[in-house]
This record gives C-alpha cells, sequence and structure tokens, in this order.
C-alpha cells in the first residue's frame, strides 16, 4: 500500500519557543507531523470525573489527559499527555483509563504489524487523592500496559516541568524504554513535602530548592543513567529528542530489567549517612557493566 | 494507624510456608519460600519490617531499595528457572502484603527508589505475562508504592475481611496531612466516595478484588483458618490459569462495571474513535 | 459545587465551528462553543465557587451584547475573575472564526 507521508522538517531558526510554557495538549500536538494528528476523546466527547463535583471540586471535561494519535517522522505513534495545571496532573478514574486504553490499543495495532510508538508526556504528583484507590488502581494498569507495549514499540517518557513526575507515575517512566527530561524536571518516587512531612526537616527540606534538584532534577536524573536524555527546554529540541526515540525502536534491554546491577549499585551504597548526589553519579559510572550509562 | 504493620505478614507467611527467616543472601525484610501449596512447588513473598536495617526509613516496614531488588531478583529467578516450561507448570507466584508504604526518605530518593519499585512491578508482571499464576493476598496494609511495587501487578488479589485491613493510596494520617483535613473528616468523605474508602469492604465494591477472606484471628491465624486461606489461593491459581495474562478481569465483574462505569466508557470511546484515525 | 444556566434568545446567527479554550487549574476555567441544536444561545456553567451567579450574569450579559451567535457554551470554572472569564470567551470566540 502507498501512503502520502508528510515529514514535518523545521528550520533550525523557527520553533525554539519553550515547551514548558505550553499546556499539555499544546505540548502534545507540537510532537507530531503536521496535519497528521487527530485527539481522541476529546474535551468534546465530555467524559469527566465523576467523583470531583461530589466534593465540590470543578472537573475537566477531558479529565486532565490528553491523547493524540497521528505519526512521528512518519511513523504511527500516540502521546498521551498530562495537563499538570489541573489537580497537579494526577491520575483519576477517567485519566488514568484513557491512559490505559491508548497503551493497549497501540499494543494491538503493534502485534498486528503496525509498531505504534507511545509517548507518555508526565506532569503529574500521582494518584489524585479525591480518587485514591481507582487512581492507585489506574496507576498499577498504566504499568502493565507500559510493559506490553514496550515489547513491541519505544514507549518514551517525556518529563518537562514545572509539575515534574512524582508518585506511582514515576514507576511508569521506571518502566519506559527512554526517558527525556529538561533541567527544570524532577523525577522521583516521593517529593521533597511528602518527605518531609514523613520523615522529618532533617530528612529532606523541602524549602531548599538546591537540594531538591541536586537529587530529583533532569541533570542529575541523567547523570545517574537513570533518565537518557537531557534536553533544553525548547518545542524543537524536546520534539526532537522524541522523533529520534520514535526512530531508534525498541532499546536493547529495559532500564527496570537490569535488576542484577542495581542489586549491585544498591549493596556498594554507603547509607551510614546521606549520599553526595553527585559522588554517586561517579561511583555509578564505575558500575555499569557496558561502559556506558543508559 | 495499626501498630501491627508488618506482623501479620510474617505470621500468615510462617504459617503457609512454615519459614519465618529471609534467605542468607537477602536483607532480614524480605522473606522468600519456594514450597508446596496444593500439588505444586511455589514461590511465595513477603515484606516485613527490619528495624536493624543499614536504611533507617525502612525499619517500620517500608518498602525500599534493597526489598525492591530483592522483590525482583527473587521473582526473576522463578520466570528463568521455569521458562521453558508449559504454561501449566510455570509456579505460582503468592505475594502476602502487609506493607505500611513505600519508603520516605533522602538516600532512597537519591539512589532512585522509583526505579527499585518499577524493577519489581516489572518482574511481577512479567512473571504474569509469561504465564505464571500471580497472586496477592493482602492480610493488613497495601498502601500506595508499597502496593505497586509488591502485589498490584497479579492475575488475582485476595484480602482479609477486617478493620485492620486497609487498601489505600495514602495513609489516613499523611493524607488528612496534606489535603489540610481532619482524619475523622476523611473517614467521613469515604463513606460517600467509595474510591476514598479506608474499608475494606467498599474497596470490594470497586470490582479489583477476587476474594474477601473471612477469618477470626487475623495475627495468629489457627490451622482451620490457614486451611482456608490456602484454598482460597489454590482456587485463585485455578482461576488465574484460566484466564488471559492481562489485567482486563479487573473491569469485568459486576462490581466494577458500576463503580468503574466511567472510566469503562471513556475505554470505550477511545476504542471507537482510535479505529477511525 | 454550583450549576448555572443561562438563556439568549436574541442570539440567533448560525454557527458550524466548534472551540475549546482553557484549563481548570485554580483560579482559571474551560470552555466549550459548539453549534447549538435549539434557537439562541444556551449557557451552563459547572463552578466549584459558590454564590456569584451575578457576576455571572453580568459576564454573559456584556458577552452576548456584542457575540449573536447561536450557540451552546459549557463552562467548568475553579475561581477564574469576570475579567478572566471575558477573556477566555473572547478566546472561544475568535478560535471559533465565525
Amino acid at each position: 500500500m502507498i501512503e502520502t507521508i508528510e515529514i514535518n522538517v523545521i528550520p533550525a531558526f523557527v520553533n525554539r519557543g519553550s515547551f514548558i510554557e505550553l499546556n499539555g495538549r499544546e505540548r502534545a500536538q507540537a510532537l507530531f507531523d503536521k496535519g497528521s494528528w487527530r485527539e481522541l476523546v476529546g474535551p468534546f466527547d465530555r467524559i469527566e470525573s465523576p467523583w470531583l463535583p461530589m466534593q465540590g471540586v470543578a472537573p475537566q471535561f477531558d479529565d486532565g489527559c490528553v491523547v493524540i494519535k497521528g505519526r512521528i517522522t512518519g511513523k504511527p505513534a500516540v502521546a498521551i499527555s498530562l495537563e499538570g495545571a489541573f489537580q497537579g496532573g494526577s491520575i483519576g478514574e477517567v485519566s488514568g483509563a484513557k491512559m490505559v486504553a491508548a497503551l493497549d490499543l497501540a499494543t494491538i495495532d503493534s502485534r498486528d504489524g503496525k509498531p505504534t510508538a507511545a509517548i507518555l508526556l508526565l506532569e503529574t504528583g500521582g494518584v489524585r487523592l479525591q480518587e485514591a484507590n481507582l487512581g492507585l488502581a489506574a496507576i498499577a494498569e498504566v504499568i502493565a500496559s507500559i510493559l506490553e507495549l514496550r515489547q513491541y514499540a519505544p514507549v518514551i517518557t517525556v518529563i518537562a516541568g514545572t509539575v515534574g513526575c512524582f508518585g506511582g507515575m514515576a514507576l511508569a517512566a521506571g518502566v519506559s524504554s527512554y526517558v527525556v527530561m529538561t533541567r527544570e524536571a524532577r523525577l522521583g518516587l516521593n517529593g521533597p513535602e511528602v518527605i518531609e512531612q514523613e520523615s522529618g526537616k532533617d530528612e529532606f527540606d523541602a524549602s531548599d530548592r538546591a537540594l531538591i534538584w541536586s537529587i530529583h532534577g533532569g541533570e542529575q536524573r541523567v547523570g545517574m543513567g537513570l533518565a537518557d536524555d537531557l534536553v533544553e527546554d525548547s518545542v524543537d529540541g524536546i520534539a526532537s529528542a522524541v522523533q529520534h526515540f520514535v526512530t531508534a525502536g525498541k532499546p536493547t534491554q529495559h532500564r527496570s530489567e537490569q535488576v542484577e546491577l542495581y542489586r549491585r549499585r544498591i549493596a556498594s551504597l554507603d547509607a551510614s549517612s546521606q549520599i553526595d548526589p553527585l559522588a554517586l553519579r561517579e561511583q555509578w559510572k564505575g558500575f555499569n557493566s557496558k561502559g556506558r550509562t543508559r | 494507624m495499626s501498630e501491627h504493620v508488618g506482623l501479620r505478614g510474617k505470621a500468615w507467611f510462617q504459617a503457609l510456608t512454615g519459614q519465618d527467616e529471609a534467605s542468607k543472601e537477602d536483607p532480614a525484610s524480605v522473606l522468600t519460600a519456594d514450597v508446596i501449596i496444593g500439588d505444586e512447588r511455589a514461590l511465595f513473598l513477603c515484606v516485613i519490617p527490619n528495624p536493624g536495617s543499614r536504611f533507617p526509613c525502612v525499619r517500620d516496614g517500608q518498602v525500599g531499595l534493597e526489598e525492591g531488588y530483592t522483590l525482583a531478583h527473587r521473582v526473576r529467578e522463578a520466570l528463568n528457572a521455569d521458562k521453558d516450561k508449559p504454561k501449566s507448570q510455570k509456579r505460582p507466584i503468592i505475594a502476602i502484603i502487609d506493607v505500611k508504604s513505600q519508603a520516605y526518605g533522602r538516600r532512597e530518593e537519591t539512589a532512585g527508589l522509583f526505579l527499585a519499585a518499577a524493577a519489581s512491578s516489572d518482574a511481577y508482571a512479567s512473571a504474569r505475562m509469561a504465564g505464571h499464576p500471580v497472586i496477592s493476598f493482602v492480610v493488613g496494609h497495601a498502601l500506595s508504592g508499597g502496593f505497586l511495587t509488591h502485589g498490584y501487578q497479579a492475575n488475582r488479589i485476595l484480602a482479609l475481611d477486617d478493620a485492620g485491613v486497609t487498601i489505600h493510596a495514602m495513609h489516613k494520617e499523611a493524607a488528612a496531612k496534606i489535603t489540610r483535613r481532619s482524619v475523622d473528616d476523611l473517614e467521613r468523605l469515604g463513606e460517600r466516595i467509595l474510591p476514598m474508602s479506608y474499608n475494606v469492604q467498599d474497596y470490594a465494591k470497586l470490582g479489583l478484588l477476587h476474594q474477601l477472606l473471612h477469618v477470626e484471628s487475623l495475627i495468629e491465624p489457627n490451622q482451620s483458618e490457614v486451611d482456608e486461606a490456602k484454598n482460597a489461593i489454590i482456587a485463585a491459581i485455578v482461576d488465574a490459569r484460566k484466564g488471559p495474562p492481562d489485567l482486563g478481569v479487573r473491569r469485568q465483574s459486576p462490581a466494577a462495571q458500576k463503580s468503574r462505569k466511567a472510566g469503562i466508557a471513556a475505554r470505550a470511546l477511545m476504542e471507537h474513535e482510535w479505529k477511525k484515525v | 459545587m454550583e450549576h448555572i444556566e443561562f438563556e439568549y434568545p436574541n442570539a440567533q446567527r448560525r454557527i458550524t465551528n466548534r472551540a475549546h479554550v482553557g484549563v481548570v487549574g485554580s483560579g482559571d476555567m474551560e470552555v466549550l462553543f459548539e453549534p447549538s441544536e435549539r434557537a439562541g444561545a444556551h449557557v451552563s456553567i459547572a463552578t466549584s465557587v459558590n454564590g456569584f451567579r451575578g457576576a455571572w450574569q453580568a459576564v454573559f450579559d456584556r458577552f452576548f451584547s456584542k457575540f449573536d451567535g447561536s450557540v451552546r457554551i459549557q463552562v467548568n470554572d475553579a475561581g477564574a475573575t469576570p475579567g478572566s472569564v471575558l477573556l477566555r470567551l473572547e478566546q472561544a470566540v475568535e478560535a471559533l472564526g465565525q
């Protein structure tokens, strides 16, 4: 079958605008080949949270999750973008279901011979506490669905900031094929506020911005080998990085499968005091079995 | 917050496997045993408190770095050992769950706790996808990152029906502080808003649970209660083997079709619209 | 939560496009504009800030004094100021292109 494919060639002098300043929908749209995309289950379909209005919280018509299907460098792809400004990008029943459904449909297409990459734009604090158990269950299903899809096509997590990727959704980043971050972005299971709340200010001073970025920030995570690519905050730069990983296809090994490597790394940690993040970067480089941190 | 968090896990693990200590190569917080249940060998796993852990933030039974990677290692060991066996002979993997939460610590964040949790989740899911029946048995607390790491990738989830059993996204006191409410307010909210409830009987109404088990003595089960639990686990293993290896069953029960209506509708519409692009 | 409805029977110009603008962040709102199936324009608002029906009425009266499209307008609001509301409505008209 012969198809006409429009490749979006972006000249270097345009599209240098900030990616972070775009909302969740605009970020997803910016990744696709011009004219190749459509939004699915969008605001006009009005599938909202049934739980938020019961608590006097205004819902959003798309429940804070935007799904866009189309082509990236001519290849089939789906982007699933969380709106960080709505309830902190948190996962509820509907937003979680949209993410799971899109991943599962990409898996079906991929198994049928049409590999379909997924790009997850994660600005999220994790579970939406107003939907607690349905949010947590949805995150378990997101993890399961990523693990299915990544066997056939790359699952690329993009964390640009300012919300970052925390809570249960950090596991989604952890099982992804690739993770792209900006310097502004942060990635971690627990954010500084909840650590300070649960373990005290000495354990983590949530007002210490330098401390936060030294541990959770994009540069540190990429430097640690816990994320794959550090990019500037530009639409052009992030779209390019996504195109690169869509083209690269599946990695030879997934980070979350490298259990022996990480067991050795953790076994060698000196836990008698807090760990210096920069020193740990160096220490782990020595532990990489292949010479290049992934 | 139950002061018994972590004790039920150990008690039930011992009752079901006859063992109560970790392997010498593993941290004291991760109990594993390869023992017979019904007529086949199964891998049992449990995370328990380790007051002597070199990581201060896991000493009350939180799931941390060592716990995550040890669970991943032991599950993958079973996965590899059985990889050439036919599906019907892949050993069941049974997670006994009583975990307070994930570890809230700076060391953990620095060393990438999110990846340890992801690795364990990956291992359990990979075993399930390969055809191992993965069963979770919640005997105490199953909270947030702890449950995502240890148990939530199971084919079938069973739980004890008791006030001390809590499945939730965040323990009450922390959730109260972060949402600036009183614990009483949160409990009242849980009475109106089903997914926010801390009551395991309400959790059962979400349609995610395979079975609620009624037992009298929760911390030190007697022999007939252990037998009842074993039979329930065996039945769940049989049921899991009959179905597909994905988590679709969590949308299919009558309870799920009611409680997860909006999510189910979103999924159906997504399928419909996907085909048109 | 409050649900507020308004009718503008004189807004009769036929509209065929639709538009969506905004995000339901704190102090913000989103709005859908669609062709109306019935004559006139019909507004329905879901807001988490109670007690401001009069302010909403004033904003929409002002908006419909200039806009005459027969539209169905739906709003989800988390505390936008009247000025912000008007801005969003104007953005929606621009996105509509009619």
